[in-house]
This record gives structure tokens, sequence and C-alpha cells, in this order.
């Protein structure tokens, strides 16, 4: 697939023969050797190249992602860089005031790093451990539902609704977390969920 | 989307209504710029604001919001006096000759059947006069005076230019000059496409917006032809992949619906599901819903679900209300009704009307639990940030959990955009801190709760328990696993319907697509419409083949379109009843005597002859509807309805406030105001440098809109006293925003109804988080009510009054 053969890869092996050969067949000076020598390599060269899409509108703008680092070889992946993908038949390459910032939306100030959680009448959060907040959330969940569910309507018909708790799915992830997200909300009859599209 | 962003480029004419697709989907509108440039197509642009998208345009009409629907009929109207039909498309691919029952009328804004008290129509006389045989009885000459093409002249006949004017205040010979550019594309070798968004569909009457410009594009013979379709250009990356996996409270997968208390059993809920063809021999596909049901049933329940017990029918809720929209929850909220909440990437506080009411709802909660990869002011409702969110931190006992995400350039898996192409993307990048994926964090309370049930018992665990929930880690699917499930697997060998001796495909392995669904038990199937995603070919969302042969821009090997790889619904109507192109420049496929073939998957069936069958198979008519029957709450046909908040009393009938049938809540109606006190049009829209409340959040794009202002005309400005730049305050019966004034003339008073109505417009990018400066949206000031039939707020037309003002509390002493 195109993640495991990328075009920058092919480029990093042809790049370096080309300037090692090309500097002695133009019969380089010593001083131009040296400049050679010190220049800057091409930021991207050493790079991971990955296919995306712009999260933001439905267009689906393709992106290429270029990180330092491969996830695909288990590495740490820090990504440096996000451009149009040329090869998109829809943007060509282009990307608008929103997508050319993409790679300020992965890094922003703002991403949250840790589960958080805020007490009752409490004026801030405090980290959370994720075992916590899937146990808290699981209890509150549970006793809600116990506490609330409508099992039958007064004449005997099965009508499986939880109507105290709610959920609001995201139009931003993908179909397959979409599905995952149905089946948990669905099969605990929570009637109470919409996504944007409602909006 | 009926056609795909690249098809853009064959059309004549680009018609921009209800959307600004310059600036909020500015690469999509790169097809736009291709159509003008190398075919000539025309742009016509029709606002409130001269936008970027009418900067460019051939021609730009203004319109007062929430009055489309007179301009649209207007314009079908200006067709049907000048005789310009796509005539054999309408006899052929529409209702136009079908016989309307006797009772059916319309008077004063109304449609026969209105009850005040329920706010609802007794539908029964907006239906089909049906023969002996079934069958729907039909006058092929268009002569019987009760024929859907008679009763639409007669519907549309008051709706004259000068109407059009003295409604939507847009000037006379502007919408003639609208009106003839359009009308001009009934030609079989002109095509128009309508490309809309939110500013059609935020409104009491949106779906009729939609319906109105749907009927026109029929009868100009533009619907499943190449350049041409019904455009929705969406939000959000995945809002249609959302959609078409049902993840709202009305619908389950691929449209196929929640029941209701009515359906109380499985049999019950099919038999009003049936879709028999009411034309001889039509295709009728929702006849298959059966097979789509068991099979959906059996991707959530497998072997729990049996055709004994109704194929597990019972583990559904059934809906005591038509849903549990957002509106109908954040009601039930404000009231103390709802304990807890679970929010996935969402931001409601800014995201619903009537901020206030959103606030008191979110503080009643007992508990809120939020998902997102970036800090919203949802997950912080209970924090003071002044005159931003003046709320009594300490009095907000809502305990509140906020679980960090990863977002698209963290993680795999297929989004949906407009044009229906699901692409699947790539993990770039490690998730920062502890930052997870929500399908490990669903994937975690899921198994607690199921653990919790096992081992305490408690309220109906069985759906709970019996989810089919095989994964290799249960602890976190793989997009791919979720795949797999999506497209669906045979369970036991299925054979070819074709040939019983033979297998289609054998136990355990992945379907090819939805043809091969069965209502036996036999097959499971996440959801129908994208079975063909991921089948025995493999990944076929991951597929980049970008040839384009002939260049028609269908790109049939990049990724996978929804239903079976097709690129332009109904596009069998792009033929004539012979099978020939209507436009041999712009052939899509076409009848070679034995079958259709050509550029793109037929949408009829490949040996469907033609005239025998028509175009719109999922109609049970095999037709287009002009006439939509009973399905829509608000009529039958689109008529003019004013905003619930509106400058001016509707001209047909000044009583009627709003849309006759939309829902409001008692709190809610006591919360409109009137002209009167409130005299001012307010409307919201996007910025190209903003997306919804994220980028705030983002360096560049808070450098280059930094902060909150309001758009007003000069003469407005005028008016009031009010500087471009200075500070204002504009207020609605429900909140009141400061802001910087932007006083440009890309706002013109209008004139409606002999009096000049003036737009404040109001962008909706701001909140108390992130980079940007602080600021406000504009759901502080918009009304709590929803559209009749889907109940989208009306968050596009609100009253608002403006008066100068000085800045907010943290904002003192800044230019």
């Amino acid at each position: 697939m195109n993640v495991d053969l990328s075009r920058r890869d092919f480029l990093i092996g042809a790049g370096a023969t080309v300037v090692a050969t090309s500097i002695g067949a133009m019969g380089f000076e010593e001083a131009e050797a040296a400049e050679a020598a010190h220049v800057r390599p091409f930021k991207l060269t050493t790079t991971t190249e990955t296919r995306n899409t712009c999260p933001y509108c439905s267009v689906a703008c393709g992106v290429i992602i270029y990180s330092k680092g491969s996830l695909g070889k288990g590495e740490k992946a820090d990504i440096v860089h996000i451009e149009g993908d040329a090869d998109h038949p829809t943007n060509r390459g282009t990307l608008c005031p929103k997508g050319a910032a993409l790679k300020d939306f992965v890094h922003a100030p703002t991403r949250l790093q840790y589960p958080m959680h805020r007490k009752p009448g409490a004026d801030r959060f405090e980290r959370m451990s994720w075992e916590d907040a899937f146990d808290r959330i699981a209890r509150l969940m549970k006793d809600d539902r116990d506490a609330n569910f409508v099992a039958k309507t007064p004449a005997g018909l099965p009508v499986n609704r939880w109507t105290t708790t709610g959920m609001l799915a995201a139009s931003a992830t993908t179909n397959e977390t979409a599905w995952a997200t149905f089946k948990f909300a669905k099969s605990l009859g929570i009637v109470g969920f919409d996504n944007q599209a409602r909006v | 989307m009926t056609n795909s962003w690249t098809d853009i480029k064959n059309t004549d004419l680009v018609v921009v209504m209800g959307g600004n697709a310059a600036e909020a989907h500015p690469c999509g509108f790169k097809w736009v710029t291709e159509a003008k440039a190398h075919r000539g197509a025309k742009l016509i642009v029709v606002d409130p604001r001269f936008t970027r998208t009418a900067s460019v345009a051939d021609v730009y009409a203004p319109i007062r919001q929430g009055t489309d629907i007179a301009f649209l009929n207007g314009l079908m109207k200006y067709c049907i006096d000048n005789d310009k039909v796509q005539w054999d498309y309408v006899k052929a691919f529409t209702n136009a000759a079908y016989i309307i029952k006797d009772g059916f009328g319309y008077k004063d804004g109304l449609f026969t059947g209105y009850d005040p008290e329920k706010r609802d129509y007794d539908k029964s006389s907006w239906d089909y006069v049906l023969g002996d045989d079934g069958f729907v009885t039909a006058d092929p000459t268009l002569q019987n005076p009760r024929c859907v093409w008679n009763l639409l002249k007669a519907h549309v006949a008051p709706y004259t230019p000068e109407m059009v004017e003295r409604i939507c205040g847009t000037p006379k010979d502007k919408f003639l000059k609208v009106a003839e550019m359009i009308a001009e594309c009934s030609s079989k070798t002109k095509t128009m496409t309508s490309m809309y968004a939110l500013g059609w569909t935020q409104h009491s009457s949106g779906s009729q917006n939609i319906r109105g410009m749907a009927m026109l594009q029929l009868i100009l013979g533009n619907i499943g032809v190449r350049g041409g379709g019904m455009n929705a250009l969406r939000g959000h990356s995945n809002i249609q992949g959302l959609t078409d996996v049902g993840l709202m409270s009305h619908l389950l997968t691929g449209y196929l619906t929640m029941p209701t208390e009515k359906d109380t059993d499985f049999e019950t809920y099919m038999s009003t599901r049936l879709f028999k063809p009411l034309r001889p021999g039509q295709t009728s596909y929702w006849q298959n819903y059966r097979k789509f049901m068991v099979s959906f049933q059996k991707a959530m329940w497998g072997d729990h679900a049996q055709a004994d017990n109704g194929w597990a029918f019972d583990y559904i809720s059934k809906l005591d209300v038509p849903s549990y929209d957002v509106l109908r929850v954040f009601e039930m909220m404000a009231e103390g009704k709802v304990n807890g909440y679970l929010c996935q990437g969402f931001n409601p506080l800014l995201a619903f009307p009537n901020r206030e009411k959103n606030t008191k709802a979110l503080s009643n909660l007992k508990w809120l639990v939020t998902m997102d990869p970036l800090d919203t002011e949802t997950a912080r409702f209970w924090e003071n940030h002044g005159d931003f969110n003046p709320v009594d931190t300490a009095s907000i006992q809502t305990e509140v959990i906020q679980l960090p995400t990863t977002c698209f350039a963290e993680e795999e898996g297929s989004l949906t955009n407009s044009g229906r192409w699901l692409q699947w993307h790539w993990a770039a990048g490690s998730p920062p801190g502890d930052a997870k994926h929500d399908t490990y964090i669903i994937a975690q309370i899921f198994l607690r709760l199921k653990a919790l049930y096992q081992k305490e018992g408690g309220a109906f665990p069985d759906p709970v328990v019996n989810l089919s929930w095989e994964y290799a880690d249960p602890g976190e699917p793989t997009p791919e696993e979720l795949a797999r499930e999506i497209n669906g697997r045979a369970l036991i060998d299925v054979t070819d319907p074709a040939d019983a001796t033979k297998v289609a495909a054998p136990a355990g392995k992945q379907l090819l697509n939805f043809s091969q669904l069965k209502d036996d038990g036999s097959t499971m199937c996440g959801c129908w419409i994208y079975s063909g995603c991921f089948n025995g070919e493999g990944n076929n969302m991951a597929r980049r083949d970008n040839h384009d042969p002939d260049e028609t821009g269908a790109y049939l090997g990049w990724t996978f379109a929804w239903p079976l790889n097709r690129r332009t619904l109904y596009n069998r109507a792009s033929a004539d009843l012979d099978g020939k192109a209507w436009d041999p420049s712009r052939k899509i496929i076409e009848w070679d005597g034995t079958k259709w073939s050509g550029y793109d998957v037929p949408d009829i069936a490949p040996n469907a002859k033609p005239g025998d069958i028509g175009p719109f198979i999922m109609n049970q008519e095999g037709t287009a509807r002009l006439f939509s029957r009973g399905l829509m709450r608000d009529g039958p046909f689109p008529a003019h309805m004013e905003p619930f908040e509106s400058p001016v009393a509707n001209v047909f009938n000044p009583q009627m406030r709003g849309n006759p049938v939309a829902r409001i809540f008692e709190a809610d109606l006591k919360q409109l105001g009137t002209s009167e006190e409130f005299p001012y049009a307010g409307t919201s829209y996007r910025l190209t440098e903003h997306f919804h409340f994220w980028t705030k959040h983002n360096r560049v794009n808070s450098v280059l809109q930094p902060e909150f202002f309001v758009e007003i005309s000069e003469e407005l400005a005028k008016e009031k006293g009010i500087s471009n730049g200075g500070w204002v305050r504009v207020w609605s019966k429900r909140g009141s925003v400061k802001a910087k004034a932007m006083v440009t003339k890309r706002i013109r008073p209008l004139i409606c109804d002999g009096k000049p109505v003036h737009v404040v417009g109001v962008p909706l990018h701001w909140g108390f988080t992130g980079m940007a400066r602080k600021g406000f949206g504009p759901n502080s000031l918009a009304a709590f009510v929803g559209d009749a039939n889907i109940e989208t707020p009306e968050s596009k037309a609100f009253l608002v009054n403006i008066e100068p003002s000085t800045a907010p509390k943290d904002r003192e002493g800044i230019a």
C-alpha cells in the first residue's frame, strides 16, 4: 500500500547517489565541496510520509503527513509537516486556510493529554487515571440505567428506553469508530443519541 | 450529494443558494472555478450577504434569510409559465401525471387537514388515487385538473416576481435575471447544479427549502446527469458517515428507521416497511428492507438474534416520540429529567441555540463525560470566564470527566465525504500525552458495563451482555475489524440466487456487496449501504487509482463510494426512454440493447429495459416526486413560511408564526421576540479562516481571524450611530453579546413588503478556550426551535436589536 512505498523513501535513496557522483563528475573545487557539505539537508528527507484526509469540512481533501519516526516500525512519530496530496482527485494538492494550518491543530497547546476530573462544585480539573475514569463512568452509567430504565410500557410492551442518560457522537470520527459507538449506545437503550448532522 | 465534487466541472450553471462554498468549502469550490474557466459555466449566488462566493458570481441576488421557498416557487412558476420544462423527463421520470385525491387542497398558507391544537396535519388527503389494480392512476396527457402537474401549477401561481420581491426583498430585475439563466437549463444539453449547506437546513422549514430546489431540478431534467444534481456540501469531515451509520435518535444504520411503540413486534414493524411498487413492474428497492434489517440485527447480536425471537427485535428501543433529538434532550435536561451525558467530539454549549438554556441544562446534570482532542467550552461549562461565561461555579454540582482522544493524524479509518466517497486514512503520529483512540475508550467502558451486568444483574442486561463483540482484542477493536463488520459476511454458506448449486459466499467470508444479503439469518451486515467497502477484494476504501477515463470526473478506482461504488445517484435518468444519453457529450451510462454500461456503476438493474423500469428505484413509484404525498409533515409542496422570529408577517396568513407544524416547547415559545422589540434580522455564518470551534485553538488561524465581530450595513451603522471597529451590544429575547462592529457594503438593507429590513451577521467561531481572543457566538442569540421534519435548529434566522456599547469586562482598555 502507499504508506509502505512512499515517493519520499524512493528519493532518499536516489538523491544520495546523485549528490555523490555529480560533485565528482562536475569537477568541483574543494571550496565548492565544502560549501555543499554544510548546506542543510532538505528537512523532509528523513521523514515518514503518510496519506490522510483533512478532518475539517466534507470536501475531504487529501493530505500527506510527514513525521520524524515511523509508527509502522513501532517508533514514536512526531508530525513535522502537513501538505496537500497532489495525487488526490478532489484537491490536487491544494489546501484552504484551515487545511494549510493543520499542523497547528495537531500540536495545539490545548490538545488534551490526560483524563481530568471535576468534582461537584469544584473550580478546577484534577488529573485522574484512565482506570479510575473508566471504572467511575461505568458505575455512574450502570447506576443511572438500573434506576431509570423503562423496560416496558404499562401495557407490557417491551420498549427498552434509557432516557435519563444521553449521548452525542462526533461527526469527525471515522465510520469504524461510529459503528463501535453505535453498537455501544443503541445496545444500552440510549435514545437521546445524535451527532452534528442534527444541527 | 447526488453527484461528486469532481463532477461539478461538468456543469453549465452553478447555483449557490443556502451556502457559501468559496469560504466554507474552498477546495471543493475549485471545481466551480474549473467549470467557469473551461466550460464557460456561469455562477449565480443568492444570499443575504455579498459573500466571497458572490464576489466571483456572474449574478448575485440578495435575499432575506428564511424566504428561500418563495424564491424557489417563483422560479418554478417562471419555468412553467415560459414553457422552460424538460418535458420528456418530467413526463417519464416524475409523478407529474399522477392523480391526487379530491380532498387535497391549499388555502391561506395551509394545506388541507390542519389542526392548530395538535400543530399537525391530517395528511390522509395528500395522496394518489389508486386504481382497482392497486396502482396509482395517471393521466399522461397532463389534462386532468387533479394531476400533480396542474396542482403544482396552481400552487406556485401566487409567486410572481412582484410577490418574490415583496417577500424576499430581492429586486424584481435581479430575480428575473436569475430565473432566465436557470430556465435555460431545461434544455437537454444544459445542466445546472445546486450547491447548498446550512443556509438551507438551519430553518424551521429547512427540509422544504431543499425540496423546492429538488423539484426545480426535476422540472429542468437535472437529476441523475453529469454536472447536475442536488449537492449538499455538508459540514464536518464525516457528517455524511455518521448519518449513514445511523448515529441519530430516529435512525438505525443505512437509513433503516428506529421502531416506535406502534411496532409491537418484528412483523408489525416490517408491515409498514414493505414498500410494494405503486406502478407496475417498478423496482421499489426498499422491498429488500427485511434482508437489511435481519442482517443488521445479526451484526448486533449474532446468535442471540433468531427467527423465533423476531431477530432480537425486543433488544432495540421503541420510541414514544418521533425523535429524542438534541433539542428535546436539552429541553429534558433543562427540566431536570436527564442525569448523565456523554459528549464525544462535540461542543453543544456553543453549537446548540439559546446558550443560557444550554448552561442551565448542563448544570442540571449529575455527571458529564467529554471525549475530545481539544479543551472544549462544554467540558468547562462550569468555569467562570467573566462576561464570556458568567456562571456561579460553586453552585454547579455536575461531576465532569474529561477524556483526551486522538485526532485524525493519529488514527486510522474511513471518512465519508459529501460526495459519498469512503476514504481510508492512516495514522502518522503518536498521540500527545496519554490520549487514546475513541474505539479504545468506548470498548473499555462497554466491557466494564458488561462485566458489572454479568456480576450484579440489573435492568434488562440482555442487549448489553449479548452484544456481538468479537474482536481479537475486545479492549480495542481495530478499524479493520470494524470495517469488515460494516461490510458484512456470510454466517453459513450463501448460495447464488441464479444457481442454487453454487456457493456465492462461503461461511465466514466477506460478502461481495448488499446484493448477497439474506433475510433468513445466514448473513450479517452492520450497514447495508456500505456493503462492498471491505469485501473479498480487500479494503476498497483504501484504493488510490486516480485514473479517470475520458475525464468524466467519476474516478471509479479512487476509494469506494456508496452504494456499490456508484458516483452519480439516479444516473439512469441521464439517458432518455430509449436508453440514449440526453446529452451525448455528457454520457454516464447507456443501454446497448441488452444491458446498461458506461462510465459509472448503473443505478438500475443492468438488464432493466429502458421504458419499463423507472430510474428512481428507491421510490415505490419508480419516478421522482414533485408531490411528496404525506412523507413530509409540513406539506406535499413547499409553501412560504416565515421564520419563527421574522421582521415581517407571512403575507399569505399574517396570523401564522413560523412553520405551523414545527414543534416548539412552552418555555421557548415564551422566549420568542417580536419585531417591535427586536427589529433586525440576525443570521449566523462561518469564515474561511476558521472551522467551527476547533481552529481558534490553532495559532495560525487565531492570527488570521483573532476576534469575534458582527457585520452590519453602512445604513444601519449610520442609523444607530455605530462606527466601524467600535464596540456594540447585540441582544435577542434570549441573550446578549458584545462585539466589534464590522461595517460593510457586503450587507445592504432589503425592502420587504414596503419596509426596510436590516440584516445583522454573526459569525460563529469564538468561545472562551483556545488561543484566539475570548468572544461569543450566534447561539447566545438564536431561538430554540427546529425544522418541522428533522429538528435542525433555526440558527440562520432570528431577531435582534443592536446599540453602540463598551468593551466586555476583560477587554476594557483594549482597542
